[in-house]
């Protein structure tokens, strides 16, 4: 009996979250396929009485009369996929190898090195902008993936390691202790040991940095202005002209946009495995 | 075997930062390259403007015209930041009226006095050289000619028993006390009151309307003044009677054509690209068909008969570019009688010629919009202001903005919020 | 094993060579940045990033300082952060721990926390934008439908509804974050120490605040330290909600200094401005680390 009233107030908490999650997303892909006119009518459609896809038809097939936003809009989701995708990757390594290093290691100016990692993501990216584009333009990188993909990991990096650092600090020590009287030396314990049980970890950040890079806003503005770099968050700003904004565009970019990241979210989202690391401590 | 793990490591590291240097471009020889930046959705489309610059390109084998495109929020800042390394990223860029005094002081653009021709300045609207003009030099051509309009609903207004549009404020609000009594709309007039430039745009108009002005002519702020006091109070009135409607105060001009379009107001004040959207545009319009324009009003008694706020863009070289003289004959190409007659589908043309004769003609036909806005265009401009050309001018009227604000949400006093603004343009103007 | 080295000096080297590239790569692309920020605070330079300077020392930082709109400004980018942060922090630990009881459709409600955070700012801005619209939005719509309101509200236009608003924005996009990081901090916890204090007659309540929130404190350390970074320095959401307005009610200090940068074109005092923000940010960090970091020896 307890069970099931149990069961039955957890379900009671999960149907106003789901809500909160859902309904704005479903206003947005409501949006993307009303019309200007029955967005713009009252009272409200809640369900547009002729929904029309000619928008998202715009953007993926585009014909002659299409807006010059609409026909890059393709181009543009690529070249967030490719910074993106390598932002992780190196962040990801190079992040949690010297994450490792900075919690589990003692060695000289341990503590600075620490403070001066978060301390670099102190300052607003706003000043930071200028002599990045500066260096861009003079290394003949302005407008290319690679000075984006720099760029990202100047905060993509202390991102990860910080993260990192939470889930090797869950990690208790007497694990790594247990490896070493059994022959192995710093190396192979985290390769062998704690990275297998930091993969929930690994997942996560690896997700949330993919995240924040593709997300990325005003460096985008400023370093890149044609195809070859721009990436979404800038096309979907260009669907605001001088005055008209194109508020169905904004949203079927949007969706989009943001089909990418769900998806690989929901194929690493099986490798969060709960539980391995009180399996390892208890046996 | 750390030992490699090390080196390995640093050789990873080593050859990012080298794969991060070795990319520089090498210099070509060849004809000389121009980069342009422009807008989107302005004017022209975009396949209009590539088209001019392929004709440019052929017509002159040894330059070589590249154009790219920014939206308006991001153009002011990609300038700035373009400006900045050297040579500068754009050879030849858009720039908006209220940013040329800005731009002249602090070296961006080029002084282009001496390439204007006198037949250029009899043949061009002499409103459109306030655009570029700073103290007395030009620093660019004028393009892509704006202002507001003044729209009302021909039906709307039929069915409250008016057969003919305000020529004054007050006279619109005789009008919208019959249309709120008979029900027709809630809110006659809809403006962009947000705290935005449209804001800045919206005051202007009604500002001079009612004979005062921004500044005097020893550029000292003028808009604190009795005329502008009064002014700002109607605006506030206007909300407190229900004539304008309340929302005015967040809106920018896409919320007023959006309300407009719906039926919900019967007046609204606007740019030129509202008309074609909501006479014409079914998708986004459920009055079309009903939407005429008139001269804009303005107060009665203040001796102006009409008032609007001069909106246009320019094209400008910039100052410190290699090739400043293929990059002008850009832009004089650009803006030539040629192609701004055969390309102005979409962008009023600044040449008065354009709208005389045949070519009057053939301007009105281009789409069914144009047969309004050509004639409206011709009658306004003589009426519209530029924003004051001075340097400092994006702090002023954020400022200006503020106080605009406080006034119309009454946590000031339209005098103490107006006198507040002033001393910061004062100060500022130190 | 040859030890050529002591335990400790081994430790060194490796540490060394593990932190190297990913130092090498932060310090080099924002050394030079941080460096020139500097430099150009020190100087008045105003309207054009190109314009003679004038050296005045910390004249840039006495006179922001000493004025009311720094000041007033780090007030409201105070309050933007604590309330985002709290509530996503309270929010978030719930939401964990809802997940980690497993309820009936526990997966799913965590792949469905990734949604919001995967939506892009600018999307997110101008969803909620459109949702708060005065005219046709879903939130007047729906408060009206439910008879919560008898006359569509311009929510926008009210200075501390709108940042409220705008925070209510941030935190369905952020509280995600925290509660996916909690939630995987949960799932590697080890449950000996608890089962044994339930043994010992601890009640959840005891369990949960002296064993697991200690047990969970270095990733809510983590989370809550780079949420609050992120929500001091917010600017996107701004910029594409409200713009600063109305009456400025939303601007926070990074949309101050890009207004004194960009817009104004004051770059020295802009530059001024990203230190002092830093400054603010680094001491935030500090009490934090203070408060919340134990190192691992203590275990």
């Amino acid at each position: 009996m307890k069970k099931a009233f149990n069961t039955i107030f957890k379900v009671l908490l999960v149907i106003p979250v789901i809500l909160f999650i859902y309904l704005p997303v479903a206003w947005l892909i409501i949006s993307s396929i009303s019309t200007r006119s029955e967005l713009l009518s009252t009272p409200i459609h809640w369900i547009p009485q002729q929904p029309t896809f000619q928008i998202y038809i715009n953007i993926l097939t585009p014909g002659q009369d299409t807006s010059e936003v609409a026909k890059t809009f393709r181009i543009t989701l690529w070249n967030s996929l490719l910074v993106a995708s390598s932002v992780t990757v190196i962040a990801l390594t190079l992040g949690s190898l010297a994450s490792y290093a900075l919690i589990r290691l003692r060695f000289p100016f341990r503590q600075s090195m620490l403070v001066g990692i978060l301390g670099t993501r102190m300052i607003p990216e706003i000043s930071l902008v200028i002599p990045l584009y500066l260096f861009a333009t003079r290394f003949g990188l302005f407008n290319s993936p690679i000075i984006l993909i720099i760029t990202y990991l100047s905060f993509a990096l202390p991102f990860a390691i910080w993260l990192m650092a939470a889930f090797f600090n869950t990690i208790p020590v007497e694990l790594e202790d247990a490896a070493r009287i059994d022959g192995c030396n710093r190396i192979e314990t985290l390769f062998r040991i704690i990275m297998p049980i930091s993969a929930p970890g690994l997942v996560s950040t690896g997700l949330f940095v993919f995240l924040t890079a593709w997300d990325e806003f005003f460096f985008a503005l400023i370093l890149t202005s044609t195809v070859s770099a721009k990436t979404v968050p800038v096309a979907i700003a260009e669907f605001t002209g001088r005055y008209v904004v194109d508020v169905g565009g904004m949203m079927t970019g949007g969706v989009l946009a943001a089909i990418p990241p769900v998806l690989l979210s929901l194929i690493f989202q099986r490798y969060i495995v709960s539980g391995l690391t009180a399996g390892a401590v208890k046996g | 075997m750390k030992i490699i793990r090390l080196i390995a490591m640093l050789t990873f590291a080593i050859i990012v930062m080298a794969s991060v240097v070795g990319c520089a471009p090498k210099q070509t020889a060849g004809p000389v390259t121009i980069r342009v930046l422009s807008m989107e959705q302005a004017g022209p489309t975009v396949d209009e403007m590539n088209a001019i610059v392929g004709e440019f390109n052929a017509a002159n084998p040894d330059i070589m015209v590249e154009i790219e495109y920014v939206s308006y929020d991001a153009l002011h800042d990609k300038i700035t930041t373009a400006m900045a390394s050297t040579p500068p990223a754009y050879d030849v860029f858009l720039a908006d009226d209220i940013w040329y005094a800005e731009f002249s002081k602090a070296g961006y653009v080029m002084d282009a006095t001496d390439r204007i021709t006198q037949d250029m300045r009899d043949k061009i609207f002499a409103s459109a050289w306030d655009i570029t003009t700073v103290d007395g030099k030009v620093y660019g051509m004028p393009w892509l000619l704006d202002e507001k309009y003044f729209f009302y609903n021909e039906k709307l207004l039929t069915e409250a028993g008016f057969s003919a549009p305000p020529k004054t404020w007050e006279e619109l609000v005789e009008q919208s006390i019959v249309i709120k009594e008979k029900g027709i709309v809630e809110y006659p007039i809809v403006w962009s009151w947000g705290q935005y430039e449209a804001a800045i745009c919206d005051w202007v108009i009604l500002l001079y309307g009612n004979g005062g002005s921004l500044m005097d002519a020893n550029g000292a702020p003028a808009f604190n003044n009795e005329a502008g006091v009064k002014t700002l109070n109607w605006m506030i009135q206007s909300i407190d009677d229900g004539i304008t409607n309340p929302a005015s105060i967040s809106y920018v001009e896409e919320d007023v054509r959006n309300v407009f379009s719906q039926g919900k107001a019967v007046f609204a004040v606007n740019w030129n690209y509202m008309y074609d959207l909501v006479n014409f545009n079914a998708d986004e319009s459920q009055v079309t068909g009903q939407i005429k324009m008139a001269l804009m009003p303005a107060f009665a008694g203040s001796g102006v008969e009409s008032s609007s706020i001069n909106g246009s863009m320019g094209f400008s070289v910039a100052a410190t570019s290699p090739n400043q003289d293929a990059a002008w004959k850009y832009v004089e190409f650009l803006t030539s009688e040629d192609i701004q007659n055969r390309y102005s589908g979409h962008l009023l043309p600044i040449w008065q010629t354009s709208f005389q004769g045949e070519n009057l003609t053939k301007l009105e036909g281009y789409t069914p919009a144009n047969a309004t806005t050509v004639p409206m265009f011709n009658a306004q401009f003589p009426f519209a202001h530029v924003r004051p050309k001075v340097p400092y001018y994006p702090e002023a009227s954020k400022s200006l903005q503020l106080a605009l604000q406080e006034a119309l949400t009454k946590q000031k006093t339209p005098e103490q919020a107006l006198n507040d603004a002033a001393a910061k343009w004062v100060d500022l103007a130190k | 094993m040859r030890r050529k080295f002591s335990l400790a000096q081994q430790d060194a080297l490796i540490g060394f060579g593990l932190i190297l590239p990913s130092l090498l790569i932060i310090l080099g692309i924002s050394l030079q940045p941080i460096l020139s920020t500097l430099y150009l605070s020190v100087f008045e330079s105003s309207r054009g990033i190109n314009m003679e300077r004038i050296f005045v020392g910390f004249g840039n930082y006495t006179a922001l300082l000493s004025d009311s709109v720094f000041w007033v400004t780090i007030g409201r980018t105070l309050y933007f952060t604590l309330v985002s942060v709290g509530l996503e922090l309270v929010l978030g630990l719930a939401l964990a721990h809802l997940i980690h009881s497993h309820p009936p459709g526990w997966q799913f409600l965590r792949t469905s926390l990734i949604i919001p955070w995967a939506v892009p700012t600018i999307v997110n801005g101008t969803m909620w934008r459109w949702i708060y619209n005065a005219d046709y939005g879903a939130l007047n719509g729906l408060l009206l439908q439910l008879g919560l309101i008898d006359k569509y509200i311009p929510w926008l236009t009210k200075p501390d509804v709108a940042m409220n608003l705008v925070i209510l924005a941030d935190i369905w996009h952020s509280v995600p974050f925290i509660a996916l990081i909690l939630q995987a901090a949960l799932a590697t916890l080890p449950t000996d120490l608890e089962e044994a204090a339930a043994v010992d007659g601890a009640n959840a309540l005891q369990r949960f605040l002296l064993i697991r929130l200690p047990l969970l404190r270095p990733a809510i350390l983590v989370a809550l330290v780079i949420r609050t970074v992120e929500a001091f320095r917010v600017f996107d959401i701004i910029y594409v909600i409200t713009n600063g307005g109305p009456a400025f009610g939303t601007v926070t200090i990074s949309y101050l200094t890009y207004l004194e940068t960009f817009s104004f074109g004051n770059v020295g005092r802009g530059s001024a401005l990203s230190f002092l923000i830093s400054i603010f940010t680094l001491i935030m960090a500090f009490i934090y680390i203070r408060v919340l970091y134990r190192p691992e020896e203590s275990q």
